[in-house]
């Protein structure tokens, strides 16, 4: 999904999440929904272990060491997540992510503030997602080699003068 | 998954664990503690008024944590995470109103004996100022669990929430500390309904208040 800064990516995620009613429309979906923005719901006081561990036992994962090993978050397991970079944040989120196994990923500029090496590790998780048959909604401004994505250009959908008055 | 919440949320209110302050707790006493010194220490004095002035510190505690109890978690998108995880916001806003209340309600019951006796507080005295405690404590989380949920998305909110709770907490102040001064256990009664009534509501009226903050 493409679209200029404030013409409404983050809303239509949101959205499709159930977190916000649509002005108009709605959603169904089959299965559970995973959603990575820029709030990763990790406690900013906790080691970046800790606060991973909680969404862990919420979610019942068994082994949650994989995606942390994945991810190459174990150096940083003993890091207050307050004193992570913001890549290394949003990597934390997918960790999160990947440990839920869900089948509808919505990811919110997955790609933002991550460096060369992360936004490979990111596309191959990706494309390893889609092809165990996942879902995936990425809003992004960079452009993601992954084969077999269908672009959706949100101003192409714009709402015309009439249906905004 | 709501064990995992609870042992979440009390592990960031709890009086000295982890992230949790002892603020209420050390409020509370050094009220107590600083009112003879303000007044004088005549005993029967101290013996007759001490019990209102417990009752306004308890009061005055439970505002303090209110700040972070609710709108630090919608900035960090912890809402938002366990509501795609099937969680309702009524349900987390429980959860959050007995980690509230288990993180200054306890701690206040036993501050209450220090306090007590820093005050010449005695007797059937003590005995009316811990039960009023008991029940009204509960009360009090509630009001605040609302008060911080409605004003998570504003910008002023600790300062809104400080005016908002003052009114609301009044009833449960008049009889809780009514009963201390006719001696009279039925008006912990009333403290005691008003409490259940403001617990059973308050998972409603929180959790509206912040799937209402996520549109805004």
């Amino acid at each position: 999904m493409t679209g200029a800064n404030g013409s409404g990516k983050t809303t239509l995620i949101r959205a499709l999440a159930g977190l916000i009613t649509p002005f108009s429309g709605g959603s169904a979906c089959e299965g559970a929904i995973g959603l990575l923005d820029e709030r990763t719901a990790l406690d900013p006081d906790l080691p970046l272990g800790k606060a991973l561990s909680f969404w862990e036992r919420v979610d019942q994962c068994s082994s949650p060491d994989g995606a942390i090993t994945v991810l190459g978050l174990e150096p940083l397991l003993d890091v207050p997540v307050r004193y992570l970079s913001t890549g290394q944040r949003k990597r934390a989120g997918l960790a999160a992510l990947l440990n839920r196994s869900v089948p509808i990923w919505l990811l919110d500029e997955p790609l933002s503030g991550l460096d060369q090496t992360a936004i490979e590790q990111v596309t191959a998780l990706i494309q390893l997602h889609i092809g165990g048959g996942g879902i995936a909604l990425i809003a992004s401004h960079q452009v993601l080699e992954i084969g077999g994505l269908r672009t959706l250009a949100i101003e192409d959908f714009a709402p015309s003068q009439e249906a905004a008055i | 998954m709501i064990g995992s919440l609870l042992r979440r949320d009390l592990a960031r209110f709890f009086p000295f664990a982890g992230g949790g302050a002892a603020l209420p707790v050390v409020f509370f006493v050094a009220v107590a503690m600083l009112y003879p010194f303000a007044v004088g220490p005549d005993v029967t004095m101290l013996a007759r008024t001490g019990g209102g002035v417990v009752w306004i510190a308890a009061l005055l505690a439970a505002i303090l944590p209110l700040e972070k109890l609710v709108a630090q978690d919608i900035d960090l998108g912890v809402f938002d995470q366990l509501k795609l995880r099937g969680l309702s916001e009524e349900m987390m806003m429980a959860v959050r109103l007995l980690a509230h209340w288990l993180s200054f309600g306890p701690p206040l019951l036993l501050a209450a004996f220090p306090a007590a006796a820093l005050l010449a507080l005695e007797g059937e005295t003590l005995r009316l100022l811990l039960m009023g405690l008991a029940a009204g404590t509960p009360g009090l989380a509630a009001i605040g669990l609302m008060i911080a949920a409605l004003t998570a998305s504003l910008r002023a909110g600790a300062a809104l929430s400080g005016l908002l709770l003052i009114p609301l907490a009044l009833p449960i102040l008049i009889f809780g500390a009514g009963a201390l001064a006719r001696q009279d256990a039925a008006s912990i009664g009333f403290v005691a309904a008003i409490s259940l009534l403001l617990v059973a509501i308050a998972p409603f009226a929180a959790g509206a208040a912040i799937r209402a903050a996520r549109e805004a």
